[in-house]
C-alpha cells in the first residue's frame, strides 16, 4: 500500500518541490522516517502518531515507511507533519490518495491534531503553484501568504477537517479576501516630533526621495538615531511585487504574525552592532535570510557604525554594490535579495566628545585612529549622503514642532515620480561647477558619481527639469567631510 | 667635518651632544669614522649636513645658549631658507576644531605674506600650521625631534614629504635616530631658535608648547598666545601666557606688523548674494547649518548651496558640523 503526498522543502527563499511517500507493508509495526530529515522533523513520528489518533482516525498495523525524496536534499521543520499523515492516512485507503496526489500540503500538527502554521509559506505555495498545484492545505493562518501566491489556499484548523475534505465529507470556509487584508497603516514615528534639525530633515528627504544610502554623524544626543528611525515613515509604501518579495523573506524568517501576516510597508531592520557578518549577511547550515535581506525594500539601520565588527561592516560592500548576497554553506547555497537603503549613525570620536562644545574629547590618538579605521573609504563610499549633525542648542528643542512625515512623504512621492518618468541633466553650468568642484576639493570618480546622483535627487525634489548649479551645490554639502575621511 | 663626527656619535650613543667630548669612547669612534663616506651616503639619501660652523647655519639659531652641533637637512630648499624670517607656530597635538583653524589660518596667513612657518610636524596645530602655509604656496620648515628620514608621526608622512618639496625638513639627530619623549624638548629649542617670533595657538599648562613658549623668551624672542575660552583645558597654557606678559594673537597682522610687513589682501569671492550674506553672518561667529538656517529663513537646500559656494570659493570651512569663516 503506497500514497504520496506534496509539499516543499525551503533552500534559502526557495522551495524544492518534495514528495512524501508512505509504504504500509502487513508485517511488524514499525515507524521510519527517511530522506535526509533534521531532528524536528525526525521528531514528526510522535506528532503524527497523535495527530491522526486525535483525529480519530485508523493508526494503520503494520510497518510504516515514510520517505521524503528527493533524497539528496536537506528536509527542516515540522512542515511536513500534514503531509505525512495524510500520506500515511491515504496509504492506509482512510482518505482518496488520488484527491490527495492533486494538493500540496503544508503544516505542524498539535498532537490534539490541529494543525499549526509553519514559516515560508508563501516560498511554499509558490513552489505549488510552479509545480502546477492549484490547492494547499495549511494551516488557516497562513492562508493570507498562500493567497498572495496566487494558489487555492484550503485553511484547515484540525487534521480531521483536511481529511473530511479530502473524502468530500464538508469543505473548509474558503478563505475571505483578496491576498491582501486590510491592515492598520504601520505606525513609523513621526517627523513632527524633530524639533530644529534643518540640515539633517532635508538630508532625509533627499535619501527617501532618491534611495540614497546616508550617514549622520554627531556627538551622542543630538538625534541622529531619532532621525534615522523616521526614514521608514517618509517612503512611499511597497508595490504588489515588493509586497511579495518582503513577505517571502519575512515568512522564511518567521518574522509574520497573525496581526501582521503580510508586510506592506517598507520593513525596517536595525540590529545591534554586536551581530555577526552571518546575522547580517544570512548564513547557517542551511542558509537562513540576514539583517540585509529581511532589510530588503526597506532601510537597514546601522546605529553606531564604527561599533560594528570590521569584517561585518566590509561584508556589506557586497550586498551594497549588487543587491544580493551569494551565501554558501554546508548544506546549500543560497542567493537572497538585498536591495535596502542604509542609514549609519556614528559618533565623531570614540569618547563621544568631538563636535560637542561642551564636552571635550578625551580619546588618545591610537583610539581615534583605530576608530577612523574602521570606515574604510571603500564603505565611506556607499554612503551618498553624510550629514554632521552638531549638538543642538536649548533653544531649538524648545522650537515648534516640525513637518509631518505625511507632508513629507507626499514630496518624496512627487519626487519618485518625477524621477521615474524624467531623469533630469545637468545643464551645461551645473556641469562646470561639479568639475570646479572635483578640482578644488579631492573628490574621487565615485564620489562625483555620488554628488551628480544626490543632485538629480535635489532638482527633482524642486520640481526642475534639469540640474541646474544649486542643486550640485546643495549636494556637495553631503559629501563625507573632512574629519571622516583620511587625510 | 668634526661637528659630523659628533653628531654621528651621538646617534651612535643615543645621547645629546653638544660639545666635543674629551673622553676615549669619543676618540676611539672618531678614529674609525669616515666622515667622507658618510656625507656620501647623506647625499645617496638625498640629505645634507649643515655644521654649525657653517657659514650659512642660521645665525638666530646660533645664538642661543645651547644650539645645536649641527642640523641634518632634508627638502630642495637650500640652507639660506633659515635665515629668512621665520614664525613658529606651535600647540597641542589633540587640539579643538578652534585651534586647528586658527592654525591653518595663521600658517596661511603668514606664508602668504612671506614668512617662514617653522613648526614640528606633531599631529593637531603644528600640521595645521604647515598645511596652512603650503596652502598659501609658502614655504615651511619642519623640525623633527628624531632622524630627517624618519616620518613621525606616521599620520603625517605624506606632509612631510609635500613640506620637502619646497621647504625642509630639519633635525639635529642623524638619519635612523628613533623619536624618544626627551628629544622633544630639546628639539622645541631648535623652533624657538630658529624664529624671532613664536605662536602658541593651543596649549594645556605645562605642556610641550609651553617649552617652546619658555625657551624662546630665555633667548629674549617675542611670544604671542591665542586667547582662547577659559573653560576650555586647551586654552590654559595660551591664556596663562597671555597672563604672564605673552602678546595676545587676534591676527596674522599683529605678526606681521613686528616684521613692518603688510598682510597679503585677500580679494573678496564672488559670490551670489545669499552666500554674501551667509559670509556676513559667519564673521561674527561660527555656526552651524541649522542655526544659519533658522537665522536667515533659508531652505536648507537653498542654504546647502550657498554653503557650499563659500567653501569652493574658499571663503568659510566646516568642522564637525559647524562652519567657519577662514
Amino acid at each position: 500500500m503506497l500514497a504520496r503526498a506534496v509539499s516543499h522543502a525551503l533552500v534559502g527563499l526557495e522551495a524544492r518541490r518534495v514528495e512524501v511517500e508512505v509504504h504500509v507493508s502487513g508485517q511488524v509495526p514499525g515507524f521510519t522516517i527517511v530522506g535526509l530529515v533534521d531532528r524536528a522533523c525526525q521528531e514528526a513520528k510522535e506528532r503524527v502518531r497523535s495527530g491522526i489518533a486525535s483525529a480519530e482516525r485508523q493508526w494503520p498495523g503494520g510497518r510504516i515507511t515514510v520517505s521524503l525524496a528527493p533524497a539528496g536534499l536537506r528536509k527542516e521543520g515540522s512542515g511536513f507533519d500534514l503531509p505525512i499523515a495524510l500520506a500515511i492516512l491515504a496509504a492506509s485507503h482512510q482518505v482518496s490518495a488520488e484527491r490527495l496526489a492533486e494538493h500540496a500540503a503544508l503544516g505542524e500538527l498539535a498532537l490534539d491534531g490541529r494543525v499549526r502554521p509553519v514559516d515560508g509559506a508563501l516560498a511554499v505555495a509558490e513552489g505549488a503553484r510552479r509545480s502546477g498545484l492549484s490547492h494547499l492545505l495549511c494551516a488557516a493562518e497562513s492562508a493570507a501568504e498562500v493567497r498572495l501566491a496566487g494558489i487555492e489556499a484550503v485553511p484547515v484548523e484540525h487534521l480531521a477537517d483536511a481529511v473530511a475534505y479530502l473524502r468530500g465529507e464538508r469543505s473548509p470556509p474558503p478563505f475571505e479576501g483578496d491576498g491582501r487584508p486590510a491592515l492598520a497603516e504601520q505606525d513609523f514615528p513621526d517627523l513632527a516630533e524633530v524639533r530644529g534639525q534643518e540640515r539633517g530633515r532635508r538630508a532625509l528627504e533627499l535619501a527617501a526621495a532618491g534611495n540614497h544610502n546616508l550617514l549622520l554623524a554627531g556627538p551622542p544626543g543630538t538625534g541622529k538615531t531619532m532621525l534615522a528611525r523616521r526614514l521608514p515613515g517618509i517612503l512611499p509604501p511597497l508595490g504588489d511585487r515588493e509586497i511579495l518579495e518582503s513577505t517571502r523573506i519575512h515568512s522564511v524568517a518567521g518574522l509574520l504574525s497573525h496581526e501582521r501576516p503580510l508586510v506592506t510597508a517598507p520593513p525596517f531592520r536595525a540590529p545591534h552592532h554586536s551581530s555577526s557578518a552571518a546575522a547580517l549577511v544570512g548564513g547557517g547550515p542551511g542558509p537562513r535570510p540576514g539583517e540585509v535581506t529581511l532589510a530588503h525594500r526597506g532601510v537597514l539601520l546601522l546605529d553606531e557604525l564604527p561599533e560594528f565588527a570590521r569584517p561585518v561592516l566590509e561584508a556589506l560592500r557586497q550586498p551594497l554594490e549588487d543587491g544580493f548576497v551569494s551565501v554558501a554553506r554546508v548544506g546549500g547555497r543560497a542567493v537572497f535579495p538585498a536591495r535596502f537603503q542604509l542609514v549609519g549613525t556614528m559618533n565623531l570620536c570614540p569618547c563621544g566628545g568631538r563636535g560637542d562644545g561642551a564636552a571635550e574629547c578625551t580619546c588618545s590618538p591610537q583610539r581615534y585612529a583605530a576608530f577612523r579605521d574602521k570606515l574604510s573609504r571603500a564603505l565611506l563610499d556607499r554612503f551618498d549622503l553624510v550629514v554632521v549633525v552638531p549638538r543642538s542648542r536649548a533653544h531649538e528643542l524648545a522650537a515648534a514642532p516640525g513637518e509631518g512625515s505625511e507632508d513629507v512623504r507626499r514630496r518624496v512621492l512627487e519626487a519618485r515620480g518625477r524621477l521615474g518618468e524624467h531623469r533630469p541633466e545637468r545643464t551645461r553650468e551645473a556641469d562646470e561647477l561639479l568639475d570646479r568642484a572635483v578640482e578644488r576639493i579631492p573628490l574621487s570618480g565615485r564620489g562625483r558619481v555620488r554628488v551628480a546622483r544626490v543632485a538629480r535627487t535635489a532638482a527633482a525634489l524642486a520640481g526642475s527639469r534639469d540640474v541646474l548649479p544649486v542643486h550640485v551645490a546643495e549636494a556637495l554639502a553631503y559629501r563625507s567631510p573632512r574629519e571622516l575621511s583620511a587625510r | 667635518m668634526s661637528e659630523l663626527t659628533i653628531a654621528a656619535f651621538a646617534a651612535e650613543t643615543g645621547s645629546h651632544v653638544l660639545e666635543h667630548p674629551r673622553n676615549a669612547r669619543f676618540a676611539a669612534f672618531a678614529r674609525g669614522f669616515d666622515g667622507a663616506s658618510y656625507e656620501a651616503r647623506l647625499r645617496g639619501s638625498g640629505l645634507r649636513f649643515l655644521p654649525r660652523s657653517d657659514r650659512s647655519f642660521p645665525r638666530l639659531l646660533a645664538s642661543i645658549h645651547d644650539p645645536p652641533v649641527g642640523l641634518f637637512l632634508r627638502g630642495l630648499a637650500g640652507a639660506q631658507l633659515l635665515e629668512r624670517p621665520a614664525v613658529a607656530v606651535v600647540g597641542a597635538r589633540s587640539c579643538s576644531p578652534y585651534g586647528a583653524h586658527v592654525a591653518r589660518a595663521c600658517g596661511r596667513a603668514l606664508a602668504a605674506a612671506g614668512l617662514v612657518v617653522v613648526s614640528g610636524l606633531a599631529r593637531g596645530i603644528d600640521g595645521e600650521a604647515h598645511r596652512g602655509a603650503l596652502e598659501a604656496g609658502g614655504t615651511t620648515v619642519a623640525v623633527l625631534g628624531c632622524g630627517v628620514d624618519r616620518d613621525y608621526p606616521a599620520a603625517n608622512r605624506e606632509l612631510a614629504s609635500r613640506i620637502a618639496e619646497t621647504g625642509l625638513v630639519v633635525s639635529e639627530y642623524a638619519p635612523g635616530v628613533e623619536p624618544a619623549p626627551w628629544r622633544f624638548p630639546a628639539r622645541n629649542r631648535i623652533i624657538a631658535g630658529l624664529c624671532a617670533i613664536t605662536v602658541v595657538v593651543e596649549a594645556r599648562a605645562a605642556s610641550g608648547a609651553l617649552i617652546t613658549a619658555d625657551l624662546a623668551l630665555e633667548e629674549g624672542r617675542d611670544v604671542f598666545a591665542v586667547p582662547g575660552e577659559i573653560t576650555s583645558a586647551l586654552s590654559a597654557g595660551t591664556n596663562a601666557l597671555l597672563g604672564l606678559g605673552a602678546t595676545p594673537f587676534t591676527s596674522a597682522f599683529d605678526v606681521l606688523e613686528r616684521y613692518g610687513l603688510e598682510a597679503a589682501a585677500e580679494p573678496a569671492p564672488e559670490v551670489g548674494a545669499r552666500a554674501a550674506a551667509m559670509l556676513e553672518r559667519l564673521r561674527e561667529s561660527p555656526a552651524s547649518a541649522d542655526e544659519l538656517a533658522r537665522a536667515s529663513k533659508l531652505d536648507p537646500g537653498d542654504l546647502a548651496a550657498a554653503l557650499t559656494e563659500l567653501e569652493l570659493a574658499g571663503a568659510i570651512q566646516e568642522a564637525e558640523g559647524v562652519f567657519r569663516v577662514l
